[in-house]
């Protein structure tokens, strides 16, 4: 049996004279389900271990201090135990108990510096009732009724995950719960200046710094120029500010890019196109601007009333969910809300958007790489953290997507954004010479350490062993109370400038606020989980939820009192000031010196080449493609994972708290249709709205990245527009997941999306106000041939889009309204089936990618919302996926209401019908993804006033609300397609309909 | 009484409903008031000031260790006079959610007797935090604030709502002295046989809402504050609607306990 070496929650009080290890273990009591064993079962079915698992789980807290029986019985009845449904039972494990060993008890701990937000929690409540209790942390007991090495599988496979717990079969015995104890302070320099390539390659890599070699030469030259080496903090601290994660060196650095049309230069490849979208979008505006500070903090921000702003950021927190998936989608989310925190003087967040990418969930387990976990515990783990964490906050989650393709086996995608609202006021922020660096919140542990260079780099089947130091756990409580005070300093004017600690932890917080001004930090200061944290460990951990302010020496005592009357932690560790130098010191000494200026400005410039061709085209098998069957199609599509009903996921979110709900994720005759875009009041008061939406294709990119951007975009900004959302007033958001662009090719593909995105947002208007990369997501394993394989994501841009609507009471939803109204098709089609929906459930290659036309899109855009505000439409939807056919079915089933839709009148491209044979043309009518169109509900009275806001190429009166429960689907009196609702509606909902 | 009800809206770390529960009582003609709970252990006596005491919703210290508990356990150990004191003085208490399950666990609704607490808020039948909207049925009984509501349509938002009693006496106790103030019934308003989702958490006797005997104190696990606009309905887009939403019904009620 392994003996744990286990760490208290907190710094151990002072010796207890007969401290004592208690385990006190709760159990459903008769008659009350076993919850916890109910869920197991389910994932041991999941992923195949077993279909007839036989456990009982307890909960678990271990009690370390001067406890005696009597007290820890108090303890138990008090608080631990749940009345009624629970039983318990407490035992000491810090004696053997001279039973013999059970095979088949095993215990899970979380490992030794993993916060444990339940047991700090009881621990605070414990002492402030003056128990003397010095350490406490929570575990869980199950007991199988299977063979010693089935246990041992199912525990391995199901119960333990290595990166953040530790697991002990058999009898529980463990001494203490206090750390084992401190190391000495040690200065260390790194010998860089002798160092060859060689040498300068392992110092990176044995560093974990991931510095190329270009970049380690110009740190030696730096150095060479001192007369010193550096020390490890100062290599560190070069590291993370120069990683790809807080430097994006790739994208906003130098690139020549070829493509068909010649070679292009660029010395800032996102400046000069994103940006630049942006620039022009603002110039034109003129005085009607709406921008108001982007690109440039932690989150855009555009104005939304005149008096206050709006923020919003969408980040990935890929790498750490594809270790520890629960942790890595809880600080995913964590780590958003930060940055809407630490924007301007601090925006107060008020909603949640979650997309995700995994492989499918029916991956079979055999099939997967070596080191990956099954896609469907990592979609529950992920939908678990991030709803945890934004329930907890009392933030909304209104919107998000679901994509499924096998290519993100080893490197699921999770986006995590947030939206928040500032005074119009507080949307600049400096620090002055003298001002306190100041740190709130968590405190500092190990966790997370190397976070910033790590998700830099590729994964590889050993990264969960590698790189557990990078995973954190979040606490979302410990947050909501850093936010409830920051935004009552802020209202008190006590700070002068305030930023998140992310990536790279105080290192980039204090690099980035002082970048202009100079720093001096006392390392010592900052308060610790537990001791032997090293200097630089201090400085680099990304422990969560802390922020960074710069605060005045005269408001300090005022903002101290404020966090304490909340009981958040506020401390002093350091002080700006005009030296244009970082300097570091503990307990007196200088363990660095860096001049800013090498900092921010002394990377090597490199240039990196990229190059787009197109891949050569799939030929469309027409004999196959003339086969397909269009009512298998459609119900298929509408069980995709892509398509399918996400009700699973959105039910266990709060979408609804801070009471701004008005378009939610689920509309319709019974809420649950799927809703285009949500819409919420962020302020109570008035009846302005919030729209929020999103577009993504990654099936289009393998035809045409630069298709998949303009169709993400398009789809995005049709979506906000579809509820009622002005389209003069959409900002959006990019996040580009893309494979290794040190590949020309990669990298060529990303810039070819990003010239699409500058042309299309110029078109539409719409500017980019912020954005986020995330590179190198590949996967590297060795085969059972002994092969070393990759696997890369598809190229996956993520437009994340910020609409307003002036009057919410003018929002409509997608579900149909009433029978007897007409219904329209807006928009052209055509031939439009590569990367298709169609394509995808028939397994079929080939055809042609959306495209866009921009100028035809505005002006839709445009006509669809007159039409919205004058009160002529019923219901709109997008057409997306499944294009006509789907978006139909869903109206019908949303409102309960049959229809009959005539594909003669739908307005198409003039080389549509040369396509092929009739039917050909009747499934591009049918399933075409192109862009631009919507479907909408109008009634009989209104039908000509609507006709009136189209020109007539784009509008076609295609059928009616029939009611009853068929959807049919004729062309010139031809039936084409009739189905039930119930048919179409449970292949919808069924998919991901799970327990 | 004349002047506007004051109303001391409780926070506490983790409290994340309080805005919304402000602007409701606001709207139904209160007066509210935030104050930390660490204020209020300062100073009990504090509370004298207001005529309601509201418990929002959220998750009061993580809900660590169960729903609510650390906050009763707080409750409990230093507000337990001063509440009881409030309540004797003929003011309301209201606890939404959280707070319900708050008021559940310092025996404030249901007192502890020779077994402990009678009664409990545990998790769901289905194992997982739910969001969704529910049809209610009020009970007549003492309670304050359903007076005059018959059948209103509220959001849950909650992993741990299941009302269960130790045994069925203590159920039928609280049904017979009409105490069971809000009920999970069909959409169509019909009891008896009242499966998941309609009863979203599987409740012993559908149990949506209980008050104390005097009927002033009264916890709920829906959201009536996330319906006090036509605009919070989900199917405000298709559907008639009665002039006043129903949630704003409760908070007009404990304003007009008052006037």
């Amino acid at each position: 049996m392994s003996q744990p070496a286990a760490e208290p929650v907190t710094h151990p009080s002072e010796q207890s004279q007969t401290r004592r290890l208690w385990l006190v273990e709760l159990t459903p009591s008769q008659g009350s389900e076993d919850r916890r064993a109910r869920e197991l079962a389910g994932d041991a079915a999941d992923l195949h271990l077993t279909n007839d698992l036989r456990v009982r789980t307890a909960r678990g807290f271990l009690l370390e201090g001067d406890l005696d029986e009597h007290s820890v019985e108090g303890i138990t009845r008090e608080l631990l135990v749940e009345p009624v449904v629970e039983e318990a039972a407490w035992r000491r494990v810090d004696e053997a108990s001279g039973d013999a060993e059970d095979p088949r008890v095993v215990y899970v701990l979380p490992r030794p510096g993993v916060t444990d937000p339940e047991a700090e929690s009881v621990l605070k409540e414990l002492r402030s009732h003056g128990l003397a209790i010095d350490a406490l942390r929570t575990c869980r007991r199950y007991e199988f009724d299977h063979p010693r090495d089935e246990v041992r599988r199912i525990a391995t496979r199901l119960l333990v995950n290595d990166a953040i717990e530790q697991v002990v079969y058999g009898d529980l015995v463990l001494r203490t719960l206090r750390h084992a104890g401190t190391t000495d302070f040690e200065l260390r320099h790194v010998p860089i200046r002798t160092a060859d390539d060689a040498r300068l390659a392992g110092i990176s890599r044995d560093g974990g710094l991931s510095l190329s070699n270009e970049e380690m030469r110009a740190i030696r030259d730096h150095f060479l120029g001192l007369e010193r080496d550096p020390t490890d903090i100062e290599l560190e601290t070069i590291a993370q500010t120069w990683s790809e994660h807080c430097s994006h060196k790739t994208l906003a650095g130098r690139i020549e890019y070829r493509d068909e049309s010649g070679t292009r230069q660029f010395r800032n490849m996102l400046r000069e196109t994103i940006f630049a979208a942006t620039e022009t979008v603002r110039a034109r505006a003129g005085d009607g601007d709406w921008c108001v500070s982007v690109f440039r903090d932690n989150a855009g921000i555009v104005d939304f009333d005149g008096e206050t702003c709006l923020t919003f950021k969408v980040e990935t927190h890929n790498r750490p969910s594809a270790i520890e998936p629960y942790g890595g989608a809880n600080t995913g989310i964590g780590g958003v809300i930060r940055d809407t925190l630490g924007t301007g003087l601090g925006a107060r967040p008020v909603c949640n958007t979650n997309v995700f990418c995994f492989a499918p969930v029916d991956t079979p387990v055999e099939s997967l790489p070596p080191g990956v976990l099954h896609p469907r515990r990592i979609m529950k783990s992920v939908v678990s953290g991030v709803r945890d964490y934004g329930n907890r906050m009392g933030i909304p989650t209104v919107n998000g997507a679901v994509f499924f393709d096998p290519r993100y086996v080893g490197n699921p995608l999770v986006f995590c954004g947030n939206v928040g609202l500032i005074p119009r006021k507080f949307v600049a922020k400096q620090p002055h010479p003298g001002d306190l660096i100041v740190t709130i919140g968590g405190r500092t542990g190990r966790d997370g350490i190397h976070g910033a260079t790590f998700s830099s780099a590729e994964l590889t089947e050993h990264s969960e062993v590698t790189s557990g130091g990078a995973v954190q756990i979040g606490n979302a409580i410990t947050e909501k109370m850093v936010a409830d005070v920051l935004l009552q300093a802020r209202d008190s004017g006590l700070y002068h400038a305030v930023t998140d600690c992310g990536a790279g932890g105080f290192s980039s917080a204090v690099g980035e606020m002082g970048e202009s001004l100079g720093a001096e930090v006392w390392l010592e200061r900052a308060p610790l989980k537990y001791e032997g944290l090293s200097y630089t460990e201090i400085w680099i951990s990304e422990a969560q939820e802390r922020m960074v302010l710069a605060v005045p020496e005269s408001a300090w005592e005022k903002f101290e009192e404020l966090c304490a009357s909340e009981s958040v932690e506020a401390t002093v560790i350091g002080r700006f000031e005009r030296t244009g130098r970082l300097r570091l010191t503990y307990e007196g000494q200088t363990v660095g010196e860096l001049e800013m200026d090498f900092l921010h400005n002394g990377r090597p410039e490199v240039v990196r080449r990229a190059v787009w061709s197109a891949p050569a085209p799939d030929n469309l098998d027409s004999e196959r493609f003339r086969k397909i069957d269009p009512e298998k199609s459609l119900l298929k599509i509408l069980a995709s994972g892509n398509v399918a009903s996400k009700h699973w996921i959105i039910r266990q979110y709060d979408h609804e708290v801070l009471g701004g709900s008005v378009i939610k994720p689920l509309v319709g005759a019974a809420n649950d249709g799927p809703s285009d875009a949500a819409v919420i009041r962020p302020r109570l008061a008035s009846r302005r709205g919030v729209v929020i939406a999103c577009g993504m294709n990654p099936y289009y990119g393998d035809f045409d990245p630069g298709l998949m951007a303009a169709s993400a975009i398009d789809e995005a900004v049709r979506n906000c527009v579809a509820v009622g959302a002005n389209p003069a007033r959409i900002a959006i958001l990019d996040n580009f997941c893309w494979g290794a662009t040190d590949r020309p090719e990669t990298l060529g593909a990303l810039v070819r999306a990003a010239l699409a995105c500058q042309e299309l947002a110029v078109q539409l208007g719409t500017p980019f106000i912020s954005g986020k990369d995330s590179l190198h997501n590949e996967f590297s394993y060795t085969g059972d041939d002994g092969q070393r394989r990759t696997i890369g994501i598809p190229s996956t841009l993520l437009i994340s889009a910020m609409g307003q609507i002036a009057d919410v009471a003018k929002c409509v939803t997608m579900d149909f309204k009433a029978a007897g109204n007409r219904i329209f098709l807006i928009g052209v089609t055509r031939n439009e089936l590569g990367g298709s929906h169609l394509h995808l459930v028939n397994d079929l290659p080939g055809g042609t990618a959306p495209t866009v036309d921009g100028d035809r899109a505005r002006e839709t855009f445009a006509a669809v919302h007159r039409a919205i505000d004058s009160g002529l439409v019923r219901a709109c939807h997008d057409l997306s996926e499944g294009g006509l056919a789907v978006a139909a079915a869903e109206m019908a089933f949303a409102g309960n209401l049959g229809a009959e839709i005539d594909l003669a009148p739908v307005r198409v491209d003039g080389d549509l019908m040369t396509a092929g044979s009739e039917g050909e043309s009747r499934l591009v009518r049918l399933f075409s993804e192109s862009n631009s169109r919507f479907l909408c509900e109008i009634a009989l009275e209104n039908a000509e006033k609507f006709n009136e806001c189209f020109g007539s190429e784009s509008v076609a009166d295609v059928g009616f609300v029939r009611g009853g429960n068929r959807l049919t689907f004729t062309d010139a009196g031809h039936p084409v397609l009739d189905i039930s609702l119930n048919e179409l509606k449970a292949a919808w909902l069924g998919t991901l309909d799970w327990n | 009484m004349t002047t506007t009800p004051k109303v001391l809206i409780l926070r506490s770390p983790g409290t994340n409903c309080e805005m919304e529960t402000a602007h409701a009582f606001e709207l139904a003609g209160g007066d509210p008031e935030f104050l930390h709970v660490n204020r209020l252990v300062e100073s009990p006596e504090a509370i004298d000031e207001y005529q309601i005491l509201c418990i929002p919703g959220g998750f009061s210290y993580g809900d660590d260790v169960g729903a609510g508990k650390i906050l009763a356990s707080q409750f409990r150990n230093h507000l337990r006079d001063a509440v009881e004191r409030f309540r004797d003085a003929g003011k309301l208490v209201l606890g939404i959610c959280n707070g319900f399950q708050v008021l559940i666990k310092t025996g404030f609704l249901v007192p502890l007797d020779h077994g402990g607490l009678p009664v409990t808020l545990t998790w769901n039948n289905n194992g997982r935090y739910t969001c969704r909207w529910v049809t209610l049925k009020s009970g007549k009984g003492p309670c304050v604030f359903t007076r005059g509501l018959d059948v209103v349509y509220l959001p849950v938002a909650h992993a741990e709502g299941r009302f269960v009693t130790r045994d069925a006496e203590i159920m039928a106790n609280l049904q017979s002295s009409g105490r069971v103030a809000l009920r999970y019934v069909n959409d169509d308003g019909s009891n008896g046989n009242v499966p998941f989702p309609a009863n979203p958490n599987g409740s012993d006797g559908h149990v949506a809402g209980i008050c104390d005997e005097s009927g002033r104190v009264f916890g709920l696990m829906p959201h009536p504050e996330r319906h006090v606009d036509r605009t919070h309905h989900p199917r405000w887009t298709r559907e008639v609607l009665s002039r006043t939403p129903d949630g704003l019904g409760i908070f007009r009620n404990a304003i007009r306990w008052f006037e």
